[in-house]
């Protein structure tokens, strides 16, 4: 990574590879252009294979123990992918018979929705009633009744004294209602990802009917897990339109401003349009399905693979500002940066790599994708890039470049300065960065699905004003067993889930229960003359049974028990809907619900599941695997810089700025937010994958001045600070801007993700600049090996 | 519980068999499709009475299994559909309930469950027919008499089936409140047996399929299927019968099937 003026040494074998492979491509450079295009074509043509996925278990690995558990409550009841739909009327009284129709007309055209099972509303809801001596089970609305005033006084009456309507379908003091529709899409393995965008445009297209039709109706509202599926589909959509643009005109303006070149500049931006095209559609052939994480690939690869075209760019044009002539630069610009290149490349790519034992499958899709991306970058920067910079042409003015000049002088100052005040500037470094990493474990995960979103997203503001004025998005799921066949009626069980409910109903974050003991008590007061005493549990375990068998011969198609009861009727479906409760809450809650099951009725004990218990547990997962998988990629990052470091001791030291920048940015972040998401737990591994090409830089100018230049470790310092210190600022801010646009995203875990990355890589640059050559002047005391010499412009030429 | 496939006799027999002797005559598909429909009930005719034993057994998308015992009986009614009789067996806390059907022409069938713990007899509502039954995948209107105008009928094709050839009829619910929007049925054209069914909901998809096994031929003269298995596409749950013990002409009479014998029967 060094800039070697050709002073009459001869060149390592591998750099006389590297001339002659130069030489070769500026010969063959219209065929090397053509091969590129060809390669665009051949690679990018995967990218009509890609999909977004439309389901958020994504997000979930095959083996996450709450996706299992989860995944098994569907299917031994009935899917509970959903669409809840809210409507406020507009005189903020649903009892009124414009709107009741509305509600019942939706009702019924709801059931021809797209992979409906089932569609609830107050007006299909089925009501038992004694009539006469018999059991009447009707809807509360039926489809041919005429809305008279006594039926819209019954409909008052029933709902909003309905324990398994309020709350949920209707809010206590009626002023609006929802319409619940589940879902059954086919198995994930069979999805082709075209039915969710189906099954939520025909329904958004029955509310906009509903809306027109109906005047009275001011707005409905939608919510539900098919909802928030269709958020990531429309989030990755949405950025990879707004932010991609946005990060090409940043990649211009900023190539522009460093390399004063046109020519160059186009160069570069080819280079990065091959790289990510030809990256998303190897990842089409891979068969990745795309996500709001893997959608953000094309903005890192884009942010990550600019730095290699400077680098090429940046020495040829000073090559050719000293006096060289075009082909002679570039050739030797190739030969000096052809490793380094190659070499930070890699390292990218292990830190992305690493993040493969995460958990969550869009995460390592983000990180393959982006690892491929880098590799590809590398590839064409050493093999397209050249070439057109041999075609284009280039002229570079011989003025010297004032703007980086002062830039060097200002490093030159900061080198100069550290050098001098070397004990306090180590001491303030490393306390800052070592309090700011204890810090960092003062970070809590907190997945929050519905606030996943930005502003931009409908989804978002949908669910807050459903969750304002009805009912939660979050919800729990438990299957309770209660031993044998048939033993759902048993009064023995249904007094446990009544206990059950009783404790769920006294916390205070509880805003629904569905319980089938509401159904029962229900039944045994119609079965009684509607007598109010009755509405309890019945006693006999008989009797309860053949109630509960003449309830269900008397419901109609789709409104049976099989979403409540399995099929032996041994456990039923117990449901709990909550408010916006943080990630460590509802672990908290789920967890108290066990042990009350586990004092009370312990052979009933089991884990609550849903989205929502799910996403509680992602960050700290993800977390987890990658605080793993860190140790790894730094081995393999070390251990592949230790030939160029050649010194055990000076690869101890590297350690400390490629992991203090990672616990610092973590620290920060838990002073500006303290709430971490899934998404960010590949920060770590990714992180350190870029950070450590400003570590090596760094290194490796101060171990040549020490070893080849036989400077002091003092000098060393000065020489390292001006010849690479402009460099890595460069280096930071382009990075930086590209992922402060990335923070830019409508999906605010990527977004916490970039801005994250953005203080790390920040803080990376400040540790590089001020605690590794202060710890280098502590750790590295032996006598230079050779007189002082000064300092000379020499080097200049590689950033 | 009754047969299936059976169909009762509507028309004159004579104006059948002119129908159905010239097939090739010009006839519309709703006409050929009605007349597949009144041969196969033509041929179940006069069977007066059956009795059957039956399991269910229900299986769901995650592997589990449950099953229930039932004993059916039905009676032959001339001019009207016919009357069947349900008891449950098992489980326990059901034992001794009766569901008692008289299933109509045209209008709602009848329906009471007799309830020994209550020791009382409860009428079912009668619009409610589209359920499930008993948790399983037969909706009561997959299970009750197949009366022909219960239905409109269209023809579609004739198509191999197993090593037979079958009639493809596709037919339509007059009922408003059918969980259904049609069904296309396989009917063999040498015994005119329902071979297989699928059901279309009413968003049109195909929710399930009825394959009927192991037809066994009684009196020389009525096909009752052993097995009949049906799965939903949707759900991936599935429902299979079993019958046994067919036996005819037991002598049953109306006061067999009347709300007060619901009470004694066992």
């Amino acid at each position: 990574m060094e800039s070697t003026p050709a002073s009459g040494r001869p060149l390592p074998r591998h750099e006389r590879w590297i001339v002659a492979y130069a030489q070769w491509i500026v010969r063959w450079r219209w065929w090397v252009l053509l091969l590129s295009l060809l390669c665009l074509v051949a690679l990018g043509a995967g990218a009509r294979l890609l999909t977004f996925s439309t389901d958020y278990r994504v997000y979930f690995g095959p083996h996450n123990p709450q996706l299992l558990a989860f995944d098994e409550i569907q299917n031994v009841y009935s899917k509970n992918d959903n669409i809840l739909l809210m409507f406020e009327p507009r005189d903020g009284d649903v009892f009124s018979p414009r709107v009741l129709e509305a509600v019942r007309e939706f009702t019924e055209r709801a059931w021809q929705l797209p992979f409906v099972l089932r569609v609830d509303s107050i007006t299909n809801f089925q009501h038992t009633q004694a009539a006469g001596d018999d059991l009447a089970v009707e809807a509360l609305l039926p489809d041919d009744a005429g809305i008279t005033p006594e039926r819209i006084a019954h409909i008052r009456e029933v709902a909003l004294a309905e324990p398994v309507l309020i709350g949920r379908l209707i809010s206590d003091s009626g002023h609006v209602t929802a319409v619940n529709i589940t879902s059954q899409f086919p198995p994930f393995d069979e999805l082709t990802q075209k039915e969710l965008p189906e099954a939520v445009a025909a329904t958004r297209a029955l509310r906009d009917d509903i809306l027109d039709e109906y005047p009275e109706i001011a707005r409905i509202s939608m919510t539900g897990s098919n909802m928030m599926s269709n958020a990531f589909t429309e989030a990755a959509a949405g950025d990879m339109k707004s932010l991609v643009p946005a990060m090409y005109l940043m990649i211009v303006v900023i190539t522009w401003l460093m390399l004063r070149s046109g020519s160059a500049t186009f160069a570069t931006f080819v280079v990065i349009i091959l790289a990510a095209a030809s990256a998303m559609g190897l990842a089409g052939y891979v068969g990745i399905q795309l996500t709001p994480p893997s959608a953000a690939s094309p903005q890192i690869i884009t942010t990550l693979a600019v730095a290699d075209s400077i680098h090429i760019c940046v020495t040829l044009i000073a090559l050719m500002r000293a006096g060289r002539a075009k082909t002679d630069a570039l050739v030797e610009s190739m030969r000096l940066n052809f490793v380094p290149v190659l070499l930070t490349s890699i390292t990218t790519s292990i830190g992305f790599l690493a993040v493969n034992l995460t958990d969550s499958p869009p995460l390592k899709d983000l990180a393959n994708i982006s690892a491929m991306g880098v590799m590809l970058a590398w590839f064409y920067s050493v093999f397209t890039l050249p070439a057109m910079l041999a075609i284009l042409p280039l002229s570079v003015r011989r003025t010297g470049d004032s703007r980086s000049g002062a830039l060097t002088r200002f490093l030159d100052g900061a080198g100069e300065f550290v050098v001098r005040r070397r004990t306090p500037v180590f001491w303030s470094a490393l306390l800052i960065s070592a309090g700011l990493t204890v810090l960092a474990f003062r970070n809590e995960g907190n997945d929050l699905f519905a606030h996943y979103f930005g502003p931009s997203i409908t989804f978002r503001a949908d669910s807050d004003r459903i969750a304002e004025n009805l009912t939660g998005l979050y919800s729990m799921e438990f299957s309770l067993r209660c031993g044998d066949a048939e033993c759902v009626s048993d009064p023995e069980y249904l007094r446990v889930l009544e206990d059950f409910t009783a404790w769920w109903r006294e916390q205070p974050e509880v805003l629904y229960v569905g319980t089938l003991t509401d159904i029962f008590k229900k039944l045994n007061k119609s079965m009684n003359g509607d007598d109010p005493a009755f509405y309890r549990l019945p006693e006999q375990s008989d009797l309860s049974a053949q109630y509960l068998l003449l309830y269900e011969l008397s419901l109609p198609f789709g409104l049976d028990l099989n979403n409540t009861i399995n099929i032996d009727k041994s456990s039923s479906r117990y449901i709990v809907i909550f408010e916006h409760l943080k990630s460590k809450h509802t672990r908290a809650i789920e967890a108290s619900a066990r042990q009350w099951l586990e004092t009370n009725a312990p052979e009933m004990a089991t884990h609550g599941t849903s989205p929502a218990v799910m996403f509680a547990h992602i960050s700290k997962r993800n977390l987890e695997s990658n605080f793993l998988s860190l140790p790894l990629s730094l081995t393999c990052i070390s251990l592949l810089l230790l030939p160029a470091l050649r010194s055990w001791r000076i690869g101890a030291v590297s350690v400390v700025p490629n992991l203090l920048p990672l616990g610092a940015a973590f620290g920060v972040w838990a002073l500006i937010s303290g709430e971490v998401n899934f998404t960010m737990a590949i920060v770590l591994n990714m992180t350190v994958g870029i950070i450590v090409d400003n570590t090596i830089h760094f290194l490796s100018k101060y171990l040549r001045a020490r070893r080849e230049l036989g400077y002091a470790p003092e000098a060393a310092v000065r020489h390292s600070f001006h010849s690479v210190g402009a460099a890595l600022v460069v280096t930071t801010l382009i990075l930086v801007s590209g992922f402060m646009i990335l923070s830019m995203s409508a999906f605010l875990p990527n977004s916490g993700m970039a801005r994250l990355t953005a203080i790390g890589i920040v803080a990376a640059l400040l540790i590089d600049l001020l605690l590794l050559p202060t710890l280098l002047l502590k750790v590295d005391r032996a006598p230079a090996n050779a007189p002082k010499k000064e300092l000379s412009d020499e080097a200049l030429a590689t950033p | 519980m009754k047969r299936l496939p059976r169909l009762d006799v509507t028309l004159a027999a004579a104006l059948l068999s002119v129908l159905l002797a010239n097939p090739a005559a010009a006839e519309t598909p709703e006409e050929k499709g009605l007349a597949i429909a009144q041969e196969a009930d033509r041929r179940d005719e006069g069977y007066e009475d059956s009795a059957a034993t039956m399991q269910m057994i229900l299986r769901n998308r995650q592997g589990e299994e449950a099953t229930r015992e039932i004993r059916s009986r039905a009676l032959e009614v001339a001019d009207d559909g016919d009357k069947s009789l349900i008891i449950f067996d098992e489980p326990k806390d059901v034992e001794g309930t009766a569901l008692l059907t008289w299933s109509h022409k045209v209008e709602d069938d009848d329906r009471w469950l007799y309830l020994p713990a209550l020791k009382r007899v409860k009428r079912i509502a009668g619009n409610n027919k589209s359920g499930p039954f008993m948790g399983s995948e037969f909706a009561f209107e997959d299970l009750g008499s197949q009366e022909v105008e219960k239905y409109t009928y269209q023809y579609l094709r004739d198509e191999a089936c197993g090593d037979q050839t079958c009639f493809v009829v596709e037919r339509y619910p007059v009922d408003k409140n059918s969980g259904y929007t049609r069904q296309v049925m396989w009917i063999d054209q040498t015994e005119y047996r329902a071979q297989k069914i699928e059901f279309y909901d009413r968003k049109k998809s195909l929710l399930k399929t009825l394959e009927f096994k192991d037809y066994a031929q009684y009196l020389d003269q009525y096909w009752r299927p052993a097995r009949m298995d049906m799965v939903n596409h949707q759900t991936g749950k599935s429902t299979t019968l079993l019958f046994r013990d067919y036996r005819f002409r037991n002598g049953y009479s109306d006061r067999d099937f009347d709300q007060a014998s619901l009470k004694t029967a066992r």
